[in-house]
Formats: C-alpha cells, sequence, structure tokens
C-alpha cells in the first residue's frame, strides 16, 4: 500500500514544491480555501475520525471546533517539539515530506480563522527549521502562502520558531510560554488554548503527524480516510520502532496492526533473536508492559492498547529484550523525567529528586527491598496530583515496573 | 454588583462573588486550606499543590443542559483527583471538602516533598516561630522523614540578593510569590528563576542587585526563611518581639506600621525598635511598604539624638533644666511682639503644629511652614473625598500624575496607581522629563520646563486626553514639585483643581486633588494653619524665631545666613543638626516611636500612631514642650495628653469636627484576611486592631461652595543658550537625616550627590558620565558626580534635594560646572 | 557590542516574527544569535537583548537557565552532545560514550586540551533509530550525526580541530 504520510518514500524528490505540486500537491488546500467555508473543513475533519497524534489522542476536529469566535485574532501552532524518548516520525515527515504538512497546516488556519501560524520546533531541529523556512518560502512565491490565496480575503503567514532543549515544552501550555518568550512552565488549565493560547488569544495546537493527514483528507474526503483503521481510531499512524529490534525506525501502519506485526514482520525481529521481555508503547511515559503472545498479537489502536494497562500515546514503541534488566530502565527513565521536570510544581519537582535518588540507590545495587517499596510509594503519591501530565508520566514505568517485574528488582536488591 | 454564588464547604453554606477561588471563600468563611504559593494579592498559579481538595459539582444532564436530581438534591459529581483550590473558581451548587482522608493525604504528601529538600534549621532560621512552612509541618508533616538526609540538595548558605535582601536558597519551596510581587505588583521583574526543577533558584541580575524599593515585601509573603532582610536576619526571635501600632514617616501616603520591638543588651538593656513591619490597611498601603518605610527607622536611635534641654552660655551650648531652658525661650518670645515667627515642618504630629499655632496666634507672632509647595488650601477644597480608594479604581477611571517622580517621591502611591492602570483605568503622567511611571502610562505628556501649568491647562480643553479625563467616572490628579518652585506649584495645584472642578472630578470618593507632599504630615499643616513663605530669608533675619522639626541651617546656607542675622533662635528636634548648633536654646523632642499623635496623609486621612519604646532621656512631646513654653508666657495650652490637645483641635477646626482619639482607632474587616495564626495564606503583615484612621471631607463632598484662585505664574525661568537650568528634584534615599541614620544599611542606594545632565550639555561641557565636578549654584560649590539621561531637555540640569546641594527652586544660569577634580 | 549593529538583517527578521506588542517572543531566536560567535551569552548581550525587548536582565537570564541549549559560560568550540536516553542506551550509547572519553582522554562535561570539543551526555534527540548519535552544537548551528562509530567521531573530531587550526 502506497504511504499516505511518508509519501517521499514512494515518490522520488517530492520534497521539492514542482514535484509535490505534480502530485496533487496544494489541490486540497486550494478547494478548503476557494471552494469550503472554514466550519465545512472543520466538518470533514471531524466526519473522518481524526483524532490528534501529539499523544492524547483527542478528537482534531472536535478541537477545531471549540475556538472561542468571540475573541480575535486566532493562531494555530504545530507541535513540532518531538521530544518524547523514542519518537522521531514529526522530524522525518518535515525533513522529506515537509509541503504535505505545511499544507496540512494551512488547511487548519483557514479552518480556524487564523492569519498567523507558528511551528515549534525543538531546538535541536536547527537543520529541520532551516529546511522548513525555505519551503515556507517556496510556498509564498508559488502564492500558498501570503496575502490573498487563491484570490480570496483569506491570508496566512507562517512562522518558525526554535525551542531550545526542553522536554516538557511539548506540553502545550508550557509551549505557548516559551512561545511567548518566557520558560517553558505549564499554565493552569481552564482556560484551554482554545480560548486561551498563544498571548491569550483562541490558539488551535496539533501534532506535525496531525497536520500532515489533514492534507489527504481534505483531498479524498472523510469516508476514505475512515475506511483505513480501526472504529476506534481511524486512518493510519506513523509507529516509531526503537529498542532492542533489528529494523528500528518509522513505520506507517493502519491502526489495529498488532504488536508482532510491527517487531517482527517490519521490525525484522529482536537483535540476536532474543525473546521480548516488555514494550514501551508511548516512550519514557509508557507503562511498561509483560510481553506474552497474547500481548503481541493485540491490535494497537488507543482503546485495545489500554486495555493492556498502558496507553499507546504518539506511538513511539520501545522494544525491550531479555538481556535488559527493568531496574535500569526506570532508572533511565526517571533519569530523563528529573532532568526534564519543569521544576514549576512541588510534586513533580521533588517527587523526581526523591525517584532519581532511589532508583540510582537501587540500580546500583546498594539498594534494599523497602527502596523499592519506598520508590513505589512516592511514585503512587505523585500520581493525580502534579500540574501537567509530565508528573504523571513519569510515575507510569516505576509503578508498571515495579508491580508487573519485581523478580528484576528482587535481583537488583540482592545483588 | 458581581453575582453571588452559593456553595458548601465542609458542610458549611457560603456566599461569596463569583469568581472568587476556592481557596479565598473558604477563607472567607473561616475555614484554612493551607497553602504557600497562592497568594490572594497574586494571581493563582497552582504550583505548589498544597492546597488539594475535593471537589463535586452539580451533575448536568447532557441533553438538557439541565440539573440532574437526586433524592430531592442536586447530584454531585466528584472529580476522580483532587484539585487545587487555589486556581479553581466557584460555582453555584459546588460542594468542596477539605478535611476528608484524601485530601488530608494529599496535602500530607506535598508537605512530605517539599521538606524533602527543605533543610531542618528552623532553630537557626529567622522565620522560625512565624514560619509557613513550620506551621504546617507540624499540622500535617509526617512524624519521620523517609528520605535520606544526606541526599538532600546542597546549595551554598546565604546569598546577598542586593543590600537589603538576603537569600537562602536551601530553604526556598520555588513557591514563587517574591517573583510574581515583583512583577506583577511592583511591575519591576528584578527577581526570576535560574535552571529548572530541583535546581530552580531565585536569581536577580539587576544593577544594583534586586534594583527595587519593594524589596521589604518579598520577606513577608516568601512562605518560608529563603528571603530575609538584611536588617532583621539573626536580630532577634519573632515570638520575643511586642507589636505596636505606628505610622509610616517618611512620605505624605501614610502606610499604616506595626513596630516590633524588644529590650536589647547591645542597647544597655533598653527596649528597641526591631523592625518596622506593615500593617494592613487596604485603603493606604494593603500590605505593603516601601524599603525606606522598612529600614529608615534607625534614626530614632541615633547617637545624634538630643536628650537634654540646652541653652547658649557663653557662646557653647550647655545642659540646662526645662524650666530653665523654657523660661529663657518664653522670655524672647513675650518680648518680641510681631517679630514672632515660628517655623516648622510636616514632620511634626497635628497635635505639635495646633499647639505651636495657638502659641503665635496668641503671641501675636507669625507661623511658617517650612516648605517649597503649595496647594495645601485647594486640597481642603476639592481633595479626595471621603471614602476614597485607590484599590478600588480600575476600568473607567483616570489618573492624572503630574510634575512628580512618585516612585520616589511617594513610592506606595506609585504602586497603586501603576495596579490602578494594569486594572485599565486610565493613566496619564505629565513631567518635563521621563519617569518610572510613564511605561504604565495610556497617555505621557512631556512638556517643556516651566510650563506644567500649561499643560494642565490644556487638559481642559479639547483633545483626545481631555475627552477621556473628562469622560472617566472617577478621576484623580497626583500633583507634585519635580523641578518646580513654591510659586510653580500654588499655579499648578489651581490648574489641576479647575480641571477636576470643570470635570465634575470633585466632592465624591475616587475623585479630586492629592498633593505629593515632601514630609509626612504637610497636609496636616495645612488644615492647622501653616503656610509656606516664599522669600524665607526676609521672614526669618532679625526675627526671634522659633524652628520646630526643621534643620534650615543644614539645608541651605542663605537661611544660615538669614539665621544669623536673627534675634533668638529656639530649636525644638529630636537630632542634633545644623541648625540646634546655632541655635539659642534647644528642646529634645521625643521621636514619633516613643509618643502618640496623629499625622493627616496626602490623601486627607487622620491616622494615630503610639509610643512603642520608652522615651529617650529628658526629651517630650513636641506639643507638650510648646505648652511648657507658653505657660512661661502665661499662655495656658493643654501639654499633659495628645488626645487632649486633639478634641481641642477638633472642636477649632471645622474639617476635624467630630473626630477622636477612640474614632481614629476603629477598624472593620478587611480582605483580604491577613495576620491572623495562618501567616501562609496573606504573611507577615499586621492585622490592624488599632485604627484605620478617618479621611476628611473636603469641601465639595460637604456641599460648600468651591471657588479656586486662579494662581498668576512667575514667568518660569527659560535657560538661554549655553546657560543650564538647575531643577530641585527628588531622591527616595536622600542624605536626609532619616536616611543617613541607616546609610549603613542602605549601602549603595544612597549614593553621592549627582547632577544629571542631557548628553548634549554633557558635551558641551566636556564630561562624561560618572565624572566629578564642581557646581555652583546661587555662588554655592559642592562636588559631584556626573549623570546622564537623554530624555531630559539640555537645558537642564537635575539636582536632587536634600543631597548636601542647596535647591529649593529652579535657578536659572547659576550653575557652572567650574572644572573637572581629579 | 550590539546585536543589531552586528546582525542587522536577522536581528529585523527576527523581529517580524511577532506582533510588535509581544516582540519579548524573539528572545529565544536573539539568544541563539547572541550564543552565535562565542559559544555562550555574555552579559553585554543579555542587556542588549534585555533592552531590545523591554525586558530585564534578570527575566533573560531566567530564560538562560531554563534551556539548556542556552549557555552563559564559555566551553569547547563545540559541544559534542551524546544521546545517553533509553533508546539509544539501547543500543549501545553508553559505551559509545565511555569510549569516546577513553580516546579523548577527557571526561563527560569536559572539554579538550585545545578547546575545541567540550563532550556532553544529553537527553533524547529524536534520532532513536540511528543510534548512537550525537550533535555539535557549534558556530554554524547545531547539525545531527547519526549511527556513528567512534573510528568516524574521532575522524570528525581531527577534521573539526583542522577547521579550526584553518580559522585561526
Ligand atoms: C510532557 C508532555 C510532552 C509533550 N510533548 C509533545 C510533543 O513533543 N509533541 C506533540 O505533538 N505533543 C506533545 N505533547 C502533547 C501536547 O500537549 C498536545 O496534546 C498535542 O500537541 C496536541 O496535538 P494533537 O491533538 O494533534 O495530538 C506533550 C504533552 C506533555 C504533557
Ligand atoms: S508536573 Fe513537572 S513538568 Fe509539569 S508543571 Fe509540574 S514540575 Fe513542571
Ligand atoms: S533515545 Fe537517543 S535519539 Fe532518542
Amino acid at each position: 500500500m502506497a504511504n499516505v504520510l511518508l509519501r517521499h518514500r514512494d515518490i522520488a524528490d517530492i520534497n521539492k514544491i514542482d514535484v509535490y505540486k505534480k502530485n496533487g500537491g496544494f489541490d486540497a488546500l486550494k478547494k478548503a480555501v476557494s471552494k469550503m467555508q472554514p466550519n465545512e473543513v472543520t466538518d470533514v475533519v471531524k466526519n473522518s475520525g481524526l483524532r490528534g497524534r501529539g499523544g492524547a489522542g483527542f478528537p482534531t476536529g472536535m478541537k477545531w471546533s471549540f475556538i472561542d469566535t468571540k475573541n480575535w485574532p486566532h493562531y494555530v501552532v504545530a507541535n513540532a517539539d518531538e521530544s518524547e524518548p523514542g519518537t522521531f516520525k514529526d522530524r522525518e515527515i518535515m525533513e522529506s515530506n515537509p509541503f504535505q504538512f505545511l499544507e496540512g497546516l494551512a488547511i487548519a488556519s483557514y479552518a480556524v480563522g487564523a492569519n498567523a501560524a507558528y511551528i515549534y520546533l525543538r531546538g535541536e531541529f536547527w537543520q529541520v527549521a532551516a529546511t522548513l523556512d525555505e519551503k515556507i518560502a517556496d510556498m509564498e512565491k508559488a502564492g500558498y502562502l501570503g496575502e490573498n490565496l487563491f484570490g480570496t480575503e483569506y491570508s496566512l503567514k507562517i512562522y518558525t520558531h526554535l525551542g531550545a532543549g526542553a522536554y516538557i515544552c511539548g506540553e502545550e501550555t508550557a509551549l505557548l510560554e516559551s512561545l511567548e518568550g518566557k520558560r517553558g512552565q505549564p499554565r493552569v488549565r481552564p482556560p484551554f488554548p482554545p480560548s486561551f493560547g498563544l498571548y491569550g488569544k483562541p490558539t488551535i495546537i496539533n501534532n506535525v503527524e496531525t497536520f500532515t493527514n489533514v492534507t489527504p483528507i481534505l483531498a479524498n474526503g472523510a469516508e476514505w480516510y475512515k475506511s483505513m483503521g480501526t472504529a476506534d481510531s481511524a486512518g493510519v499512524k506513523i509507529f516509531s520502532l526503537s529498542g532492542r529490534v533489528r529494523k528500528p525506525g518509522n513505520y506507517e501502519l493502519p491502526f489495529g496492526t498488532t504488536f508482532r506485526q510491527l517487531i517482527y514482520e517490519h521490525g525484522g525481529g529482536i537483535l540476536d533473536g532474543r525473546p521480548v521481555k516488555a514494550i514501551m508503547p508511548a516512550g519514557a511515559s509508557s507503562s511498561l508492559i509483560a510481553v506474552d503472545d497474547k500481548v503481541l498479537d493485540t491490535p494497537m489502536d488507543y482503546a485495545t492498547v489500554r486495555t493492556l494497562g498502558a496507553d499507546l500515546g504518539s506511538a513511539s514503541v520501545i522494544v525491550l529484550d531479555d538481556t535488559v534488566d527493568i531496574d535500569w530502565v526506570i532508572n533511565k527513565t526517571i533519569h530523563f523525567f528529573k532532568h526534564e521536570s519543569c521544576g514549576k510544581c512541588t510534586t513533580c519537582r521533588e517527587g523526581n529528586y526523591w525517584m532519581k535518588n532511589l532508583t540510582e540507590r537501587i540500580h546500583s545495587g546498594t539498594g534494599a527491598q523497602n527502596d523499592v517499596d519506598l520508590l513505589l510509594n512516592v511514585a503512587k503519591q505523585m500520581q493525580g496530583k502534579c500540574l501537567c501530565a509530565l508528573g504523571e508520566f513519569s510515575t507510569m514505568a516505576v509503578v508498571t515496573g515495579i508491580e508487573r517485574f519485581p523478580q528484576d528488582f528482587k535481583k537488583a536488591v540482592k545483588a | 454588583m458581581t453575582k453571588q454564588v452559593t456553595l458548601s464547604i465542609n458542610g458549611i453554606t457560603v456566599t461569596v462573588p463569583d469568581g472568587t477561588l476556592i481557596a479565598d471563600a473558604a477563607k472567607m468563611a473561616g475555614i484554612d486550606i493551607p497553602v504557600f504559593c497562592h497568594h490572594p494579592k497574586l494571581e493563582p498559579v497552582g504550583m505548589c499543590r498544597m492546597c488539594l481538595v475535593e471537589v463535586g459539582r452539580p451533575m448536568l444532564d447532557r441533553a438538557t443542559g439541565q440539573v440532574v436530581m437526586e433524592n430531592g438534591q442536586p447530584k454531585i459529581q466528584f472529580m476522580p483527583k483532587l484539585e487545587t483550590a487555589c486556581t479553581n473558581r466557584v460555582s453555584d451548587g459546588m460542594v468542596v471538602m477539605t478535611t476528608t482522608d484524601k485530601a488530608l493525604d494529599g496535602q500530607k504528601g506535598t508537605v512530605e516533598f517539599l521538606l524533602t529538600s527543605h533543610p531542618l534549621d528552623c532553630p537557626v532560621c529567622d522565620k522560625g516561630g512565624e514560619c509557613p512552612l513550620q506551621n504546617l509541618t507540624m499540622a500535617f508533616g509526617p512524624g519521620q522523614s523517609r528520605f535520606i538526609y544526606d541526599e538532600k540538595a546542597h546549595f551554598e548558605k546565604q546569598v546577598p540578593l542586593g543590600d537589603l535582601i538576603w537569600l537562602d536558597r536551601e530553604r526556598c519551596i520555588q513557591c514563587a510569590r517574591c517573583i510574581r510581587f515583583q512583577d506583577e505588583v511592583a511591575g519591576e521583574a528584578v527577581l526570576g528563576f535560574d535552571e529548572r526543577g530541583r535546581n530552580t533558584q531565585i536569581i536577580s541580575l539587576s544593577e544594583p542587585g534586586f534594583d527595587s524599593v519593594f524589596s521589604g515585601n518579598t520577606t513577608d509573603i516568601c512562605p518560608v526563611g529563603a528571603l530575609t532582610t538584611a536588617d532583621f536576619r539573626f536580630g532577634a526571635r519573632p515570638w520575643e518581639l511586642k507589636a505596636q501600632a505606628s505610622i509610616c514617616t517618611q512620605c505624605p501616603v501614610g502606610c499604616n506600621t506595626t513596630l516590633n520591638t524588644r529590650r536589647e543588651a547591645k542597647a544597655g538593656g533598653d527596649i528597641v525598635v526591631k523592625r518596622v513591619m506593615p500593617r494592613q490597611n487596604e485603603e493606604v498601603n494593603e500590605i505593603w511598604l516601601c524599603d525606606k518605610g522598612r529600614f529608615t527607622y534607625h534614626f530614632t536611635e541615633s547617637k545624634k539624638r538630643l536628650t537634654r534641654p540646652l541653652v547658649r552660655k557663653e557662646d557653647k551650648l550647655a545642659r540646662a533644666s526645662w524650666d530653665a531652658a523654657t523660661k529663657l525661650a518664653a522670655e524672647n518670645f513675650a518680648k518680641s511682639k510681631k517679630d514672632f515667627v515660628v517655623l516648622a515642618s510636616g514632620r511634626l504630629a497635628n497635635e505639635d503644629l495646633f499647639n505651636l499655632k495657638s502659641l503665635a496666634d496668641t503671641a501675636g507672632g507669625t507661623t511658617i511652614l517650612y516648605s517649597n509647595m503649595g496647594g495645601g488650601d485647594l486640597t481642603a477644597l476639592v481633595g479626595v473625598g471621603q471614602g476614597t480608594n485607590i484599590g478600588k479604581m480600575g476600568k473607567g477611571d483616570a489618573i492624572l500624575v503630574v510634575a512628580s517622580d512618585l516612585y520616589q517621591e511617594a513610592p506606595i502611591w506609585w504602586l497603586r496607581v501603576k495596579q490602578a492602570a494594569d486594572r485599565g483605568a486610565t493613566l496619564i503622567v505629565a513631567n518635563a522629563r521621563e519617569t518610572k511611571l510613564d511605561k504604565f502610562a495610556k497617555f505621557v505628556i512631556r512638556y517643556a520646563q516651566g510650563d506644567e501649568s500649561k499643560a494642565v491647562n490644556n487638559l481642559s480643553n479639547k483633545g483626545k486626553i481631555a475627552d477621556e479625563f473628562a469622560k472617566a467616572k472617577n478621576a484623580i490628579v497626583f500633583y507634585g514639585n519635580d523641578g518646580l518652585s513654591l510659586s510653580d506649584t500654588a499655579s499648578l495645584s489651581s490648574a489641576c483643581a479647575t480641571l477636576l472642578k470643570e470635570t465634575d472630578h470633585a466632592g465624591r470618593p475616587n475623585n479630586g486633588l492629592v498633593a505629593v507632599w515632601e514630609r509626612v504630615n504637610d497636609q496636616g499643616a495645612w488644615e492647622i494653619g501653616f503656610r509656606p513663605e516664599p522669600d524665607l530669608e526676609k521672614a526669618l533675619k532679625g526675627k526671634v524665631v522659633y524652628i520646630a522639626g526643621a534643620d534650615p541651617v543644614g539645608d541651605d546656607p542663605a537661611l544660615a545666613k538669614a539665621l544669623k542675622g536673627a534675634k533668638f533662635v529656639a530649636v525644638q528636634d529630636i537630632l542634633e543638626t545644623a541648625t540646634t548648633e546655632v541655635a539659642d536654646v534647644v528642646f529634645p523632642a521625643q521621636a514619633y516611636t516613643e509618643r502618640e499623635g496623629t499625622f493627616t496623609s496626602g490623601e486627607r486621612r487622620v491616622q494615630r500612631f503610639y509610643a512603642a519604646v520608652p522615651v529617650k532621656g529628658d526629651a517630650k512631646p513636641d506639643y507638650a514642650i510648646t505648652a511648657q513654653v507658653a505657660k512661661q508666657m502665661g499662655v495656658i495650652l493643654e501639654g499633659s495628653s495628645a488626645s487632649v490637645v486633639f478634641d481641642i483641635l477638633s472642636n477649632s477646626l471645622e474639617a476635624f469636627t467630630d473626630l477622636s482619639y477612640d474614632k481614629l482607632a476603629e477598624t472593620h474587616g478587611q480582605w483580604p484576611i491577613v495576620g491572623r495564626g495562618d501567616l501562609y495564606y496573606g504573611g507577615t503583615t499586621y492585622e490592624n486592631t488599632q485604627g484605620l484612621g478617618v479621611q476628611l471631607v473636603p469641601t465639595a463632598q460637604a456641599g460648600g461652595t468651591v471657588r479656586i484662585p486662579k494662581v498668576r505664574k512667575e514667568a518660569a525661568l527659560r535657560p538661554k543658550e549655553n546657560e543650564l537650568l538647575a531643577v530641585p528634584v527628588t531622591k527616595l534615599y536622600d542624605h536626609g537625616v532619616t536616611v543617613s541614620s541607616s546609610a549603613a544599611l542602605l549601602g549603595q542606594w544612597v549614593g553621592e550627590p549627582t547632577v544629571t545632565l542631557h548628553p548634549m550639555a554633557a558635551k558641551n561641557l566636556g564630561v562624561e558620565a560618572g565624572a566629578r565636578v564642581k557646581i555652583s549654584l546661587n555662588g554655592v560649590n559642592a562636588e559631584v558626580v556626573v549623570k546622564i539621561d537623554d530624555t531630559i531637555s539640555a537645558g537642564v540640569a537635575l539636582v536632587p534635594r536634600s543631597m548636601g546641594i542647596a535647591i529649593r527652586e529652579p535657578v536659572v544660569a547659576r550653575v557652572l560646572l567650574a572644572g573637572k577634580v581629579k | 557590542m550590539s546585536l543589531e549593529k552586528t546582525y542587522p538583517k536577522e536581528v529585523k527578521q527576527i523581529l517580524s516574527k511577532y506582533p510588535p506588542e509581544h516582540k519579548r517572543s524573539a528572545v529565544m531566536p536573539l539568544l541563539y544569535l547572541a550564543q552565535r560567535e562565542e559559544g555562550y551569552v555574555n552579559k553585554a548581550a543579555m542587556q542588549d537583548i534585555a533592552r531590545m525587548l523591554d525586558i530585564t536582565e534578570t527575566e533573560v537570564a531566567s530564560i538562560i537557565g531554563f534551556y539548556t541549549l542556552y549557555h552563559d559560560e564559555k566551553a569547547g568550540k563545540y559541544r559534542m552532545q551524546v544521546c545517553t536516553d533509553l533508546p539509544c542506551a539501547l543500543r549501545g550509547a553508553d559505551d559509545f560514550l565511555k569510549n569516546l572519553c577513553g580516546n579523548l582522554g577527557i571526561q563527560v562535561g569536559e572539554t579538550t586540551p585545545d578547546g575545541v570539543v567540550t563532550l556532553e551526555a544529553v537527553m533524547c534527540l529524536a534520532a532513536c533509530d540511528k543510534a548512537p548519535m550525537f550533535q555539535t552544537q557549534g558556530p554554524d548551528g547545531i547539525k545531527y550525526h547519526e549511527n556513528m562509530t567512534v573510528d568516524k567521531t574521532m575522524e570528525l573530531i581531527d577534521a573539526l580541530k583542522k577547521s579550526d587550526a584553518g580559522v585561526k
């Protein structure tokens, strides 16, 4: 099947504007802007069943319909912060199939009446931003961005903005603070961005992959999109596969593909032919799924993965084999979260600092069973009490790791 | 009126205004929800996670939008997670539970998390005894730490953030109250967080460090001992301190304060003031103080305090008895007839000034207010109406500030005016130069030096600014004497009063005129009948002079000369000054910390202060000294009790009718509730239990006729080419006695005398910023440091008052930069 | 030095991205500009940016402190930032970094004696399928180096040293 999102894998040079155009590029944008009312565009997206690809899986069309139409101007922001360990899909899209993403972003901007859109890229995507700037200039030159698009009243500018090394800026309100030139710390919610976003104005924030889906949805219709994937999760998804697999990488697959298909058919199986021990389907923020045959045959969509006691999140599937100790894994994830905790709320700031001391002790072999018990207790004490989801994320691997792999911790504290 | 909302908190039904946060609603109902980051004067952030509570809301039917009923009651749907009471606003039918097991568990968890990093140094911490974290740990904390002590984050102990405030980073719990106060309330974002996560720490990179005159407030609202003042740290334990209500004497705002006192071995076993704390008065200073008011009380304990009467004998001042000293003065006053002049300043209390005026009137003498500002008669006519509260002004209101550098002259007014602008009030700032308030103004009017009255008169005419001012629901005008002479301010005040009258902004609360006086009680002096004198030299020369609370000799060589030519000089003061040195008789007066009295603020609020510490030596209150002198002259004045003097005063002055000490001591409930047992809520500001004072009713509000005299302005002095016009400006931390006595503490804030020039002027003179030059005004030389400011006009040189350079009014072309000094 | 004088075109372009009343948004791009030359933001640049954007120097410093890609201290000309986060570590990143330290004779966080390379360990760089990998942060911005070996890395460092000598 031809790729819907990773089209560069099928069509050479689709990152050149002429090639993109020749392959149906900008038809969707033109149709939307010149033939459709903004709310009609939103309706198509709503009907397609598209859910946000940033992690939470929130219905995209519904989010757009929340925009406050009493308060102007509106903004659209593309979340290209991509910092979840194990996630590397947005980068490939922006590097190799940039116009499809930009077109989707333009369509979204039209749908919510925004005349300015910002792409917030993690600071490390310095070169990606430079590429996007060129592509934006190409679009402006060709009349797909700028004043009076397709002879209508509608005008749009797109700008890139680089972050500077802070995972928390992927959280949408922290992202907005950062874009406003402040420390990237989450805001109190409500109000949510569709009523109070960038500069206090109604703002729609979506993930890069989400926008990239919008273009073909507008081109081919909601029904076409819904025909792929599952009833719960329509369409296709890019799975970032990493860890102990032979062929790590991005795989565009319909929702409903099983873990086994992803790991064995596409990922070429496990290094050295070893068995899969655990899966983290949503990067470092994941719950650890203890793997058996039933798990491997579970279809991946938002609802079904939840039955395994985990979230699919951004579908950054990290695979752990039997050579990996779980106490080492959570020591890694806690180092990450301790480093990335923004420090705004007590629970996450102090909880991660405490957990770091404990995982370090346990992993280094100087801990005792009561350290493991305490670690589990501290993680649970954090749950439900943080200002944003990062604090919650930090506890997932810890709690599920200790509860689902007790033997690894017994071994660690005995050693 | 805002809509009222009814909800239930811990089973108690509470009705509060819509939009109230749950934490505040609980407080109103007398229910304490523990908080750290929440402060009722700051925007909600929900970051400390201390206020976790259970919140339920009536369930709504999705289809109909109606409340779902169950057993005749609305069905309440509780959130699965605990919520922060400091960020969630109340709604009708809401059910809040703050003490369920689940809620307490969350609160305990937060305290435990905070203690993982917080050191256990309570025994040596200045906050110990009034520390919210300490208190909440007692209430909620775990009995034993599960966190290994050695793993606590460590930082180098205290570091200075500036001259006045120290930071202990280990104690900081990252609630950001200090940073948010500086940013939101003070509008000076000179504090910030460095790094992130557990490494987050407070920094200040301003030059000098913590560059704000509001810095002390952060130590009040810091919920732990992370921020302490250089003045009080290691000074005393809070529980050893006694508290007495007072009024700040540093400017005309009249901030309500509490003096904390303690018996001190270092002071020879005397009871001394250990610190000055804000006392809540929402209509005056809310819960804030400026640093000058907080830190410059040291002058009351200066080594230069006068403690015994002195009489000149063979050209030397020698100790004398009160009887001998007052008799000598009385004899000279009595025989002087019309030559008797009383020169007093607004540093004195109403009671003192009243007795002085009574004495002068009976003896046929004259009284002069030691001040260079006019208009106090007009503030009595169209001053702000009774009930004025700048804190309630906002959208739809207007404030005009003209010829005043409010930040330097009356910092708390600056703060409140700035906040009114934040709330949407139209702020108009008119001045000959840029001031710190400009940044918050909707309109900035820049006039040429000397055109201040013209600028105000223009506001009566058409134009966008005039229009917005005229149409405002409420409007207040503040005028000062930035760069002006006595006659300039007289004319300016008349222009301002006319504007207010013509636009119908007088006679109501939040409408009217406020003079930004130089001293705490200048307004009171005007009410009592004191007036400034344009030609002071002439008025003093050859006279018999009774000076109280003023140092003309130290201030101005011209006045020194005039007094040399006086027949007899009696001086009454708390400190030795250049003037006491030339006196024939010196009376030691009590400081405001040692006695009772009242001051009348610039907003014409009469407020009481109380005795907090024992009297130094034989000093007496000013009113009593005057009464004793009077007695020696055969005039009977009340001198035994301040409250009786006040009763007589209120009987004889129309505006003060019905006022009494009891009335001034009345209080009523204020919001937010501060200073109770729960210091974590509002901070360590004291609750007001000793009097909110009473605002005088201006004539316009009383329904009297308001006739505003047109004051012709003397021709403005205009600098010619190659001339500089030196103009006086006010600097908060000057070289006045009160600041000088605290100079060790204030460090670099005081600084050297300066002259500020436009870059062009500096270039013409061939000098650069920082150069030391000699300046000559009226033939008097002084060495000063050059500052450059491109917002002033090229023909002007700014010379700060009370910095050792005599400048009472603009002086034209007498500025000679007589060459650089190495 | 003022940024507006050194990089007039860039500053103008950066400021044009944001509504004038929200020019504070420009602080992050301006900080990149400010550290282009020396690899860190010096005090003069902080003051300069604060003045341009009408914020305080403390606010600028507080941004620098929050984000890991801004530096307020001098380090090597190139910061070599090796990802050792979970996915990379599952593919040998920790060993790679250890070997690199051995070859360079420095510890993580240290700079080679010639001042060309500072070695750092960082969190995920969104290149998990191409471990071991690192990025270099230097005068020419940030560059990714993926599917690396110690040998290839040493070659790269040699090249950097040569080009550095060339510049001098
Ligand atoms: C700590 C944290 C990090 C996040 N990082 C990202 C990210 O890197 N990219 C992203 O698109 N969404 C990220 N999100 C999710 C966003 O907050 C937001 O939900 C998303 O951008 C919405 O877009 P979508 O509806 O298209 O998914 C993150 C959320 C949290 C709490
Ligand atoms: S949960 Fe962590 S990242 Fe989120 S606000 Fe709290 S400290 Fe910051
Ligand atoms: S873990 Fe290394 S790039 Fe993702």
